[in-house]
């Protein structure tokens, strides 16, 4: 399927999927009325027991959340080998929800998920304020970072949590923050001091650093030279990259002159759309690594991640969704389990309960990279490891070994509470 | 008194009490597929040997003739004799089994499947799974009472342990403890029921009775950061005087005070310890630590670690026979 037929299928469309979540609580409550009669019948113990707490038969509570999710319009064309992921994201949110859903059926909570998916061009707003006007109050987003940052200020979003997925931009974090929106993945600078701290255990200091066109790689370029400065790596030549047009040029005959001129540990690519940092390998002037959006890439989640538990996750994902999980369907999944976590732990699907949760000392949410998620309250975001990843190997998980910091290592990565920009604390 | 005189004093209470025994301790190595044997009393590695792909959990049967180890990644728990180190037979374990627990009497093996969220129990004589139960997801820690009512899961995930009643197979009650639930072991009179909770960095105590938390027990070591601590494996002694939980990265095994429930020391070991074994008369402890490949044994009169053995590439699990 081209990816201009895969947009032209995913015609706008809402859909309630609390399906999965029914039939699981429709076992749940099979398995309540089985606790009692096996509590009561059982074999004579050893020790007089008391029957199990189950005799009050609370009435479940539910809670359903909403996703609204708007693909962009593709800026490159993607090659014929990429699968195309259409459903990015909402299959995350899906997961998290059969997740909570099993916990659920032991803590007599139901969860369920509203799903609005836009067709790029859609009125994101109009559609937002309908979710509100339905009772939602959590609002998995996954939106271009202007889209979000009109949404956040609205007068309706007032009384609303929206739940980032897939952003990546820091003004968000940063100046332009908002105080009922949490970023689940990680930022540009936490990715940009990932990739640093890799790179100066490796006395790999000495930068050339390219950049695309796009005003995304303005940023990621940005953030990868706040980062040099935090952590002493020296950028030594910086050039942009342009797409002209001219049939006569070939990354053969380009990409040595552009790479060109002087000495550098490696390439540092600013190329979030993919556009030409992937043809940088091997043909550079001098033998040098890339790094950055291509070549060795800092990422929030990959399908290379095994440790820590994290073959569960992916095998359970590629089971539901037939593909392998994306940092945005990671981004969804974190923040559904946020919220189911909150929700168990408050023993209350409250609004506010789970908001404040979300926000305390004692909210640690398990996300398969080995320590404990939380959110930083001067920002709203998502602390975390980020993996440096290729293709087919895992290098290295950041923080890494040796980066200290007095409270919490993971606050190593990204703005840290002194150096924020935010005034709008969540 | 200096510590060579305690230490002269420990070694004669350890030979009055008769305690040096030899012991075997068998050691499962994650990544080289294989097993290792170490003498207990010299800590000296005595054999390696090739077994089944991943393994990990590891028992030894009640009559100390066979060892069972769950290789994860030939989906199957192998019978390995204990004395030739060879495999005999396989138990049909489910898929990418991890851990397991015995029956008291050496009947039955209940193992956690993670990946499809049950308890398989496996006769063990039959070599047949007899019944699946279905638990939360990412089911992890599996114990045992040794009066033999319970059988207790705990689900990575969903946050739970799951009293399974062992004479009916079914779940009865289930008790939420912190994030991330690992290890389960009862205490030897089977009153508590003790869960490590690696992303909490917790350990929670439950009272059998009422399967409610009786104690969440944290723990905070000078110089590392509250991350880093992520206890799985523990070991209760028979009196419960004191229980010893694997710190994880932080590369530690706490001491507590299990009549208390209070921390009294934390002894530094190898690197990501995650699993510990008694040895058969309670004067040992051994850990394995999963990033330094060795294994520390601590002398648990005086609680200090006394040796580290290298024993191959990640171990994982400890048995040790008598």
């Amino acid at each position: 399927m081209t990816p201009a037929l895969a947009l032209k299928l995913l015609i706008r469309f809402n859909r309630l999927s609390a399906c999965a979540g029914r039939i699981l609580l429709s076992s749940g409550i099979v398995a309540l009325a089985l606790f009692q009669a096996a509590a009561l019948g059982g074999p004579a113990p050893v020790r007089r027991q008391t029957p199990a707490p189950v005799a009050a038969p609370q009435a479940v509570e539910r809670l359903t959340l909403a996703y609204l999710g708007q693909l962009a319009e593709a800026a490159a064309v993607r090659p014929y080998f990429e699968p195309v992921v259409a459903d990015r994201g909402v299959q995350g949110a899906r997961l998290g929800l059969v997740d909570d859903n099993t916990t659920g059926r032991f803590t007599r909570q139901e969860f369920a998920l509203a799903e609005t998916r836009l067709a790029p061009g859609d009125d994101a707003e109009a559609a937002f304020k309908r979710l509100v006007a339905d009772g939602r109050r959590f609002i998995l987003v996954d939106l271009k970072p202007e889209v979000l940052r009109r949404l956040a200020a609205l007068p309706q979003a007032h009384d609303v949590l929206l739940l980032d997925v897939s952003s990546r931009d820091d003004a968000l974090r940063g100046g332009d923050c908002a105080s009922n929106v949490l970023h689940l993945l990680p930022s540009r600078a936490m990715r940009a001091d990932a990739l640093s701290q890799y790179l100066a255990k490796k006395k790999w200091t000495r930068w050339f650093l390219a950049v695309g066109p796009a005003p995304e790689d303005r940023l990621f370029a940005d953030a990868l030279k706040r980062s040099a400065k935090r952590f002493g790596m020296k950028i030594v030549a910086e050039k942009t990259w342009t797409h002209s047009f001219d049939d006569r040029k070939t990354p053969e005959s380009e990409v040595p002159v552009f790479t060109q001129g002087s000495d550098y540990d490696l390439v540092l690519v600013a190329d979030e759309a993919g556009s030409f940092g992937d043809i940088l390998s091997y043909r550079t002037w001098l033998p040098r690594p890339v790094a950055g959006t291509q070549g060795l890439v800092p990422s929030a989640w990959h399908h290379t991640l095994e440790a820590w538990g994290a073959i569960q996750l992916q095998n359970r994902f590629r089971q539901q969704a037939g593909r392998w999980m994306t940092e945005a369907d990671y981004g969804a999944w974190l923040a559904v389990r946020a919220i189911g976590e909150a929700a168990t732990r408050t023993r209350s699907l409250e609004f506010e309960a789970i908001r404040s949760y979300l926000l305390s000392d004692g909210f640690a949410l398990a996300g398969f990279k080995g320590v404990p998620l939380s959110f930083r309250r001067w920002d709203g975001q998502l602390r975390q490891p980020v993996l440096l990843v290729q293709e087919r190997s895992l290098v290295a998980v950041a923080p890494v070994e040796g980066f200290a910091h007095p409270k919490n290592e993971l606050d190593s990565l990204g703005y840290d509470e002194p150096e924020t920009s935010c005034r709008a604390k969540p | 008194m200096p510590s060579h005189d305690r230490r002269l004093i420990g070694a004669a209470l350890v030979l009055l009490c008769g305690v040096a025994a030899a012991d075997t301790v068998y050691v499962t190595l994650e990544k080289d597929d294989a097993i290792a044997v170490i003498d207990g009393a010299t800590g000296i590695r005595t054999r390696t040997a090739r077994i089944g792909k991943r393994p990990r959990g590891i028992a030894l049967a009640k009559d100390g003739k066979n060892l069972y180890v769950a290789a994860s990644d030939s989906d199957a728990i192998q019978v390995i004799d204990a004395g030739t180190l060879n495999v005999t037979g396989t138990l049909p374990a489910g898929k990418d089994p991890e851990t397991f627990a015995m029956d008291p009497d050496d009947r039955f093996l209940y193992v956690s499947n993670e990946d499809d969220g049950r308890v398989t129990v496996i006769d063990i004589a039959a070599r047949k799974a007899v019944k699946e139960i279905p638990v939360g997801i990412e089911p992890e820690g599996i114990a045992v009472s040794p009066d033999g009512r319970w059988v207790v899961s705990t689900s990575e995930t969903t946050n739970m342990a799951h009293w399974i009643d062992r004479a009916k197979l079914e779940v009865v009650d289930n008790t939420l403890v912190d994030p991330r639930p690992r290890a389960a072991t009862f205490t030897a009179d089977s009153r508590q029921l003790w869960v490590s909770s690696e992303i909490a960095g917790t350990v929670t105590v439950i009272d059998t009775e009422t399967r409610q938390p009786l104690k969440t027990i944290s723990f905070k070591i000078a110089g590392v950061t509250p991350e880093k601590v992520q206890p799985v494996g523990i070991r209760i002694d028979p009196a419960r005087r004191y229980a010893y939980v694997a710190l994880g990265p932080a590369n530690r095994v706490a001491v507590v005070d299990a009549q208390k429930l209070e921390v009294k020391d934390y002894l530094l070991v190898g690197q990501r310890v995650w699993n510990l074994e008694f040895s058969p008369d309670f004067g040992r402890l051994y850990t394995t630590n999963g990033l330094s490949n060795d294994v520390s044994i601590i002398d648990l009169a005086s609680h200090k670690v006394t040796k580290s053995v290298a024993v191959g590439s990640h171990p994982w699990g400890v048995a040790v026979r008598p």
